[in-house]
């Protein structure tokens, strides 16, 4: 097997980091897992791993792009740039340099609906990573001086990831027409000509609305006792002043989808044509009890790896694709997305691979499943939640975003469990969401210099 | 929970500076009967067994006229082995949940593999196949390359990809370091299943094999699952020689025109070999221009200065016959030149005044403190311990190594910058609209 990202929509996906290192967001668990919350509102969840004298210690925010105001869109993401600019009683780059000392690894990173802080240390030095973020979740303090080539760094970060790229110009196309009113519709990063009207004032009203206790969730996994985790974040973030209630989220419902959509980008830069599809799904959060599930499973044994029924049928038997795969969003606060993508053999058209996309689609919503397929399926997706065991950071990252959109330690805990309990019938029913209508089809095609499609250059088109 | 591993792989990371305790104590030699040789970390707190391997002779013997064939062939390994077609061996690996993948890097071709334990002995069944038994079908042939394909395409007009073609091609012309190891467009058609047989044939051997293993086995089973993999391998590889070759290049600027707001900067110069005695004072004066994150001076003059990057970098690279500093930054069209400028700066103040003492103390702090993080998975130790075997070093360059930066002298880092910046000349090129460049 050749790894390949091909066509996949990896954008909207993932998160946007601090800087170009940081890791991707992941699945699975199941230590002894320790939870607790301070008087001032402060989560905190501490995953033991003694395996390694080393700390992974995270805060997350319950706040993402989709918490952006009307017209701020990027500002959550370019707060957290700024959250490294120095605070009150620590000038800027004092406890980078101090982390940096020990060898730890810091970084950060925002997603729709979160914004998390990380670092990576020997175990002694927990208390330093603790002190550094109970300080800035309170004290930041930010200038005209140094806001303003942060912007510019931004827009940089975004001429790297969308400017110079037409499939990540079509992917962020493609959500912006799924997501009619809902802002998971916005890219994280924001728009360019938004990014560039953001200020010192308008990262201060953010930081003043989301950074307190009652928003924020402490994540510890590594070699550690969970009492002496609480004890000593009860003496350091414990000194943060409650501030009342937890802000809340407000964001518009988005209606029932009932047009399909079909967004096209044609670019001379375009040599390989891909195709994705996007589904209005129910998340973790908004699903019925075992949905989410059924539609991670079905997400698996359409397009997880290379005896899923999209890549057996479309690459292997049919020669129609070179690759084709499949994917839930699930990890959400509101409604989600399931991907569909492929990327077309030579000769074939875009069309005529969205009609062998619809057929498989339809004939998993007619007739279910194979078993052996639906079993298999399963076996690897509950093997992921062991193999997650092997890396503390994963952990730390799976824990925190579940609790960062609303589940609870218990859900991720016993998710294992929930998919051994999906059947054949509700993977079969979970296809019913894979209805046209509630989609959006995206085609990144070649622009031929001399070809039809030329008013479609360099622009992304969207048809009803 | 814990075996004697689960105890030795606490001493495996981190108090490397004032304890001293040892990582190599940790690592038991394996001897199988026929002779293969393993390192293992046994370790039982986590159901699981990561293992990795690599045969020396990776792309850079890709036969003349043909790159891609080492690629081609690492990516058919899973592909069809022994009794089972692509898809039969794809089902077996997925009904036990079994993790396997090959690649080919510049100088060796390589294999992981992971496995819940309960199902170790049908994963190295499954990895004695693909290393042993590879079919090397028609079917997955005609289907892997049109994946290979489909990616060079994707990548075709990528400014990061080619400013990274170009930067390759112009620093070692004419050798099989300055090739795309993932194969070329034009000549991907005119690879054969021959190719593949004699390269198979010809690096797939055990005297330039390395393995490492980490997790829940035993040294006695492991030897016995590693003769089953590798022990019928043939004796000896047959290896075509590669030259040594220097960097060429510097001084030029080469620009690719593609039309994004852009411009993505790759350069370089000549390196420092792994083996060279200033290889580790280099290490910590990369770290201080460029390797760090937020300490590093292109980061800070760059980026948080004057806001002209995202992403600004410069690494050590070494091959067994090639050396390079590389680096890299992404900047908009209109301040291209300016970033490029503001990086020569630094390089030339570092090869002329060396670092300060502060940099130099907190670089080697950072580079001592942060090994540790390279061992907490068992993924991560058994890449770690099968890159060193490959680097041909012994185990005991675990415990070695903090020390060996601890001891770079201010007069060895200025000496290193010396060698590796000297007169700042620069083989430069980009991909977008630069201007003034």
């Amino acid at each position: 097997m050749i790894s390949m990202s091909l066509g996949q929509p990896t954008a909207a996906q993932g998160a946007v980091s601090l800087t170009p290192s940081a890791p991707s967001p992941a699945k699975p668990g199941g230590p002894a897992i320790a939870q607790a919350k301070l008087a001032n509102g402060l989560d905190i969840v501490v995953i033991p791993d003694h395996r390694a004298p080393v700390v992974t210690h995270m805060v997350w925010y319950r706040n993402g792009s989709a918490d952006d105001p009307l017209g701020r869109s990027g500002i959550a993401h370019f707060l957290e740039h700024l959250m490294f600019k120095g605070t009150k009683n620590n000038p800027q780059g004092k406890f980078s340099e101090l982390i940096a000392d020990f060898g730890g690894q810091e970084n950060a990173f925002t997603s729709n609906d979160y914004t998390a802080y990380f670092q990576r240390v020997a175990k002694d030095h927990l208390a330093v990573c603790m002190e550094y973020e109970a300080d800035r979740m309170k004290n930041l303090v930010l200038t005209d001086e140094v806001v303003a080539p942060e912007r510019d760094v931004v827009l940089e970060e975004r001429r790297m990831r969308t400017d110079s790229d037409p499939s990540d110009q079509l992917n962020e196309a493609v959500q912006a027409a799924l997501f009619t009113q809902h802002p998971y519709g916005k890219p994280i990063i924001g728009w360019s000509h938004e990014i560039e009207s953001l200020g010192r004032g308008d990262a201060l009203a953010y930081y003043d609305r989301f950074y307190t206790p009652e928003n924020a969730i402490l994540v510890v996994a590594g070699d550690v006792e969970p009492q002496e985790v609480i004890d000593l974040a009860q003496k350091i973030y414990g000194q943060i002043p409650a501030r009342g209630e937890p802000p809340q989220r407000t964001r518009p419902h988005e209606p029932e989808p009932r047009a399909h959509r079909l967004v096209t980008l044609a670019d001379e830069k375009v040599e390989q044509p891909s195709h994705q599809s996007v589904f209005l799904v129910p998340s973790y959060r908004t699903a019925a009890p075992g949905q989410a599930e059924a539609l991670e499973v079905l997400a698996h044994l359409l397009g997880g790896g290379q005896t899923s029924l999209l890549f057996k049928t479309l690459v292997m038997d049919d020669k129609l694709a070179v690759a084709a795969g499949a994917h839930y969003q699930g990890t959400a606060v509101d409604d989600t997305r399931f991907y569909v993508f492929a990327v077309p053999a030579p000769g074939v058209t875009l069309e005529r691979l969205d009609a062998a996309i619809d057929a498989i689609i339809a004939r998993v919503a007619a007739l279910g499943v194979n078993e052996a397929d639906f079993l298999r399926a399963k076996t690897r997706l509950v093997a992921e939640a062991i193999y997650a065991q092997d890396n503390q950071a994963t952990l730390a990252r799976w824990y925190g975003a579940s609790l960062a959109t609303g589940l609870t330690i218990e859900d991720v805990a016993h998710w294992p469990e929930r998919i051994e309990a999906v059947t054949a019938e509700d993977v079969k029913k979970a296809a019913l969401w894979l209805d046209k209508r509630r989609s959006v089809t995206g085609f990144l095609m070649s622009a031929e210099p001399a070809a039809s499609v030329e008013s479609d250059a360099e622009s992304a088109l969207v048809a009803g | 929970m814990s075996g004697r591993g689960f105890l030795d792989m606490r001493d495996m990371t981190a108090r490397a500076t004032t304890e001293s305790p040892s990582r190599a104590a940790a690592v038991q030699k394996v001897v199988s009967k026929g002779g293969v040789e393993a390192w293992l970390v046994e370790d039982y707190a986590v159901p699981l067994i990561a293992l990795e391997f690599a045969f020396k002779g990776g792309a850079a013997q890709d036969p003349i006229g043909k790159p891609g064939v080492a690629t081609l062939l690492a990516g058919l390994l899973d592909e069809g082995a022994g009794p089972y077609d692509a898809d039969g061996f794809h089902r077996a690996l997925d009904e036990d949940a079994i993790e396997m993948s090959f690649s080919a890097d510049r100088d060796i071709l390589s294999g992981r593999m992971q496995t819940l334990s309960r199902n170790r002995a049908r994963a190295f069944e499954l990895l004695r196949l693909a290393v042993a038994e590879a079919r090397l079908d028609a079917e997955p042939f005609e289907r892997v390359v049109s994946q290979m394909a489909a990616g060079l395409k994707r990548e075709a007009n990528d400014p990061d990809y080619v400013a990274g073609r170009a930067f390759r091609s112009f620093s070692y012309p004419g050798h099989p370091y300055g090739l795309p190891v993932r194969g070329d467009l034009a000549t991907l058609p005119t690879l054969t299943r021959g190719n593949l047989i004699d390269m198979r044939a010809n690096v797939f051997a055990r005297d330039k094999l390395k393995i490492a293993v980490v997790g829940a086995i035993d040294a006695a089973t492991l030897a016995t699952h590693i003769d089953d993999v590798f022990g019928a391998l043939p004796e000896k590889s047959n290896l075509d020689p590669i030259a040594s070759v220097s960097f060429s290049g510097e001084g030029e600027r080469h620009v690719s025109q593609i039309d994004v707001p852009q411009s993505t900067i790759r350069f370089g110069r000549e390196g420092i070999a792994r083996k060279d005695p200033d290889f580790i004072a280099a290490t910590v004066v990369n770290h201080i221009l460029g390797g760090g994150i937020f300490s590093a001076r292109l980061f800070r003059e760059v980026r948080e200065k004057r806001g002209l990057a995202y992403s600004v970098y410069s690494q050590l690279v070494t091959y067994n016959h090639a050396a390079m500093l590389s680096g890299g930054t992404s900047t908009k069209n209109e301040r291209a030149a300016e970033s490029m400028s503001v990086i020569e700066g630094e390089i030339a103040s570092l090869a002329n005044d060396g670092p300060t003492e502060q940099e130099l103390d907190k670089a080697k702090k950072y580079l001592i403190g942060s090994y540790a993080l390279r061992f907490d998975t068992s993924t991560k130790i058994a890449g770690q311990l099968t890159h060193l075997q490959t680097e041909g070093f012994g185990v005991e360059y675990l415990d070695e190594r903090n020390r060996l930066i601890a001891a770079v002298t201010m007069e060895d880092a200025k000496r290193a910058a010396k060698r590796l910046f000297g007169d700042a000349k620069l083989l430069v090129t980009v991909a977008g609209r630069p201007e003034g460049m």
